[in-house]
């Protein structure tokens, strides 16, 4: 299999991102508008009508180009929609960099968005084609298929599950206090350790402060190619490497999956650290934004993307390596925990911490001598899923 | 009539495991209920399922019979054949007769008598329900007994005669449009049910060329001969009457199982049911009986259980109608994805790779293993036995009895599957915890149901941990 990659031959050169949240006042056409407009508004150099083509993320707020190009009023063109599951915000965003890195396009918007909270129901929805009623996926949440991983992990390991549930509370802990700093953060608070441990439960042993915020909202990045890049900003944000895997659901029927991995993720992580020339991880990236959908995959992922040893994340978490004082943070932007997770953004959205941070613009939460950051995605559950993984750089080369 | 050339060769009894405590029931209501315990199919149990698992447990070691005869009060369909989903989830040949007798508490005699005639499995099956406070809540029972009837040099029980009286008078009834059934007064009904019963047993004892049978079971669904049932028929050994409360079509069965559980060989017991006239059947066991008895007697069913509340079985049953979890109801099943998958979604068979051995739940075309495309062979699970690899407890999720219950079981000899955990014991879970395949229904949506199958701890499980309560 060949994978040759687009390292440094595009790069976002414009970023836009609305509050996440319960926007009970904005349609999906609204911040949809919003977003793009702070985007273009922040790239004074590059007007609406240059913009070549489109790629819309979402999930299910929309169908079609159209969802984008009616409230835009774009006139006629290209706009493709695409979902991807939970990644699907990245997914916009690996299409958009193709599409310039392909030549067809110099100046190409990729936008996610999602409203949720119009549904009337706690948590997501699903939207699938007529079955046969037997699809466990069917009847088991979110938290529910997530919280899998927790007892799975500590049979494997031999970690004592008081010592699981502390690593778990301290991810919540760490994303809320993340996310206090962040003035676009759905949850701007700090939440004690004992509130995340009192909460009510969901599933398994995760409570509310477990879950990642259900959320409205929008985000977009303009991209170019890497050679014009400082056409339209003095500090571009590059690409390294861009990695997407779709795996083959084995892990629900294969007894020799554990549960304590998404292998799917280790995949997409060797893909894209291969494009991006890295060899170590924990040494060559400054800051990661994961999907931290529930407090027990953060610590997982910390495993599959290579930032910590096999069944040793959960003391990492809680020698406090992943905090913005630590040896790598992670999801310094509050993550989808308390930034919130409207899906079709959510990508696009930790791509924006980045960009901000490259910039030096991420205010209280800034961090200093950045090199490269990752961004992790993930659509699905453990068992089968999809994965994304993007390394992106403020310098070329 | 002329002896049958067919006799019962296997039974089974299925008694759901919720016991509702009468005693509970009366406080809440303010009544006097008594003492005791009621028998209470689960939310995920209906006629059909009952019947499934009573069905598996008379079939094993056994060819597939040639028709299949379901009765019941309470079908869980009108216009489509139950017995149909039977047959699915038992994975009998297409060739073979299902059927449903369905309506009343004869119905379980016609299943009997059609079975004994032609052959084939007979499968009596009902969830009885009354209105809160009612006698047909407090007195009755659910479960399911199947007959395999095949040949007479074969019968653990032969059918000796079988005599039939009829009779129309209003005594017990429902409209189909009411779940609770009506009852006119019940001394009214005993009046005309004892010459009944006198006139059919004698006739069936005078066709069989017998004295007085060695044991007598009586069951009906008024109450009145209900109470009298050990008194109103002599017989040498043992008279009884149902063994866990009114249970509709399957009374008679789940008598007959409990009868073939404890009698001895070469004795004659005297079945009499009285609905709407009566029937008498007299059997007369083999030498076989004692070494093909069902393997969970009725009695030991009957003892074991866990409790559910008074208000969760009201909610089960319909008759409390609780706030759901703000979550949307599921779509129902779509017809056509459920009949290209009967064999999985009845009978919970998968495909094994005729290349590398790897089991796929459900079944695939194409091996997650070694990548063969198209080399399967069918490998039905739903006697295969399992363990939980994880599991969580999901507090969001929808279910007509929150909160929902799954567990990632790898069954012995290959094949994983997440399923949900049948019958609570969340206490119980662990990883490692043994469990087996049960067919249920899931939940209904769109007025269809949808059946799959879960997975329950098995007996011994369940077993090792109640013997670990008891002793605290």
């Amino acid at each position: 299999m060949s994978s040759n990659g687009i390292r440094d031959r595009v790069a976002v050169v414009g970023m836009g991102c609305t509050p996440f949240g319960e926007h009970w006042d904005r349609s999906a056409d609204d911040l949809l508008l919003d977003a793009t407009r702070e985007c273009l508004a922040a790239t004074p150099a590059l007007a609406a009508e240059d913009v070549d083509a489109y790629w819309l993320g979402t999930l299910g707020s929309g169908q079609s180009g159209m969802t984008l190009s009616r409230p835009l009023s774009l006139d006629y063109k290209p706009v493709t929609r695409v979902e991807n599951y939970c990644a699907t915000g990245s997914e916009a965003f690996r299409n958009a960099c193709y599409a310039v890195a392909s030549g067809a396009y110099d100046r190409v918007m990729a936008v996610g968005v999602e409203k949720l909270k119009d549904s009337g129901f706690s948590g997501l929805l699903r939207s699938d084609p007529p079955g046969d009623g037997t699809a466990p996926e069917l009847s088991l949440t979110a938290p529910a298929a997530f919280s899998l991983l927790d007892p799975a992990y500590c049979d494997r390991y031999g970690v004592d599950p008081a010592a699981m549930r502390e690593a778990m509370t301290h991810v919540a802990w760490k994303n809320h206090a993340n996310g206090a700093l962040n003035p676009k953060a759905q949850f701007r608070s700090v939440v004690s350790k004992e509130k995340i441990e009192r909460a009510p439960l969901v599933a398994g042993r995760l409570g509310v402060f477990d879950c990642s915020g259900v959320s409205d909202g929008a985000a977009c990045a303009l991209i170019v190619r890497a050679e014009d890049a400082l056409r339209y900003t003095d500090r571009p944000m590059y690409v390294k490497g861009l990695s997407l895997v779709a795996g083959p659901a084995r892990g629900a029927m294969d007894p020799g999956y554990d549960y304590t991995t998404f292998p799917e993720v280790v995949h997409a992580a060797a893909d894209a650290y291969r494009q991006a020339g890295i060899s170590d991880p924990r040494s060559q990236i400054s800051l990661a934004e994961v999907h931290d959908c529930f407090t027990p995959t953060e610590v997982v992922l910390m495993e599959d993307l290579g930032f910590a040893e096999r069944g040793q994340a959960w003391k990492d978490v809680l020698d406090g390596a992943f905090q913005l004082d630590g040896r790598l943070p992670v999801n310094p932007d509050g993550g989808l925990k308390s930034f919130g997770h409207p899906v079709g953004a959510s990508g696009l959205r930790m791509l924006y911490e980045c960009w901000l941070q490259f910039r030096g613009e991420a205010g209280d939460r800034q961090l200093a001598d950045l090199r490269l950051g990752l961004t992790h995605n993930l659509g699905g559950r453990p068992g089968g899923c999809v994965s994304f993984v993007s390394v992106v750089g403020p310098e070329p080369g | 009539m002329s002896p049958s050339p067919y006799g019962i060769v296997s039974y089974a009894a299925y008694l759901p495991r919720h016991r509702l405590q009468c005693e509970e029931l009366g406080t809440a209501l303010g009544i006097k209920a008594g003492r005791g315990a009621r028998i209470a199919a689960s939310f995920d149990e209906d006629s059909t399922t009952m019947g499934v698992e009573a069905a598996r447990r008379a079939l094993p070691g056994r060819g597939a019979p040639e028709a299949l005869y379901f009765a019941t009060t309470s079908p869980a369909y009108l216009d489509k054949t139950n017995a149909a989903a039977l047959h699915a989830a038992l994975g009998l040949p297409h060739e073979a007769f299902a059927a449903d007798l369905a309506g009343s508490a004869r119905s379980g005699i016609a299943a009997l008598r059609a079975a004994c005639l032609g052959g084939g499995l007979a499968v009596l099956s009902d969830v009885r329900t009354g209105r809160p406070g009612s006698a047909d809540e407090r007195d009755g029972g659910d479960g399911a007994a199947a007959f395999l009837f095949g040949a007479a040099d074969e019968a653990v029980a032969e059918i000796v005669a079988h005599t039939a009286a009829t009779a129309e008078f209003l005594d017990r009834w429902r409209v189909p449009e009411n779940r609770a059934g009506e009852q006119w007064e019940e001394r009214f009904g005993l009046e005309r049910y004892l010459p009944l019963i006198e006139d059919a047993g004698q006739r069936a004892l005078k066709a069989a060329g017998t004295g007085q049978p060695d044991h007598v079971l009586l069951v009906s669904p008024n109450a009145a001969v209900r109470k009298r049932a050990t008194k109103l028929f002599p017989a040498r050994l043992s008279v009884s009457g149902s063994p866990l409360g009114h249970t509709g079509a399957a009374d008679a069965g789940l008598a007959l199982a409990d009868a073939l559980d404890r009698v001895g060989a070469d004795e004659t017991i005297l079945l009499l049911s009285a609905a709407d006239g009566c029937d008498a059947v007299l059997l007369r066991t083999t030498d076989r009986l004692p070494a093909a008895r069902q393997p969970e007697p009725v009695a030991g069913q009957l003892a074991a259980g866990r409790p559910v509340s008074y208000t969760t079985y009201l909610t089960w049953r319909g008759w409390l109608d609780r706030e759901p979890p703000r979550r949307p109801e599921p779509d129902r099943p779509a017809s056509p994805p459920s009949a290209r998958g009967e064999r999985w979604k009845f009978g919970f068979t998968g495909s094994r790779c005729e290349n590398c051995g790897f089991v796929h739940l459900p079944p695939a075309r194409v091996c997650k293993e070694c990548g063969a495309v198209d080399a399967m062979t069918p490998v039905a699970l739903a006697g295969a036995r399992g363990t939980v690899a994880t599991y969580t407890v999901d507090r969001l999720a929808y279910s007509p009895s929150p909160p929902l219950i799954d567990a990632v079981v790898d069954f012995d000899g290959g094949g994983r599957c997440t399923l949900e955990i049948a019958d609570g014991a969340a206490d119980q879970l662990a990883v490692g915890t043994r469990v087996e395949p049960v067919f249920r229904r899931l939940h209904t949506a769109g007025g269809v149901h949808n059946y799959f199958w879960k997975a329950r701890l098995t007996a011994r499980t369940a077993a090792d941990v109640s013997s670990r309560e008891g002793t605290g």
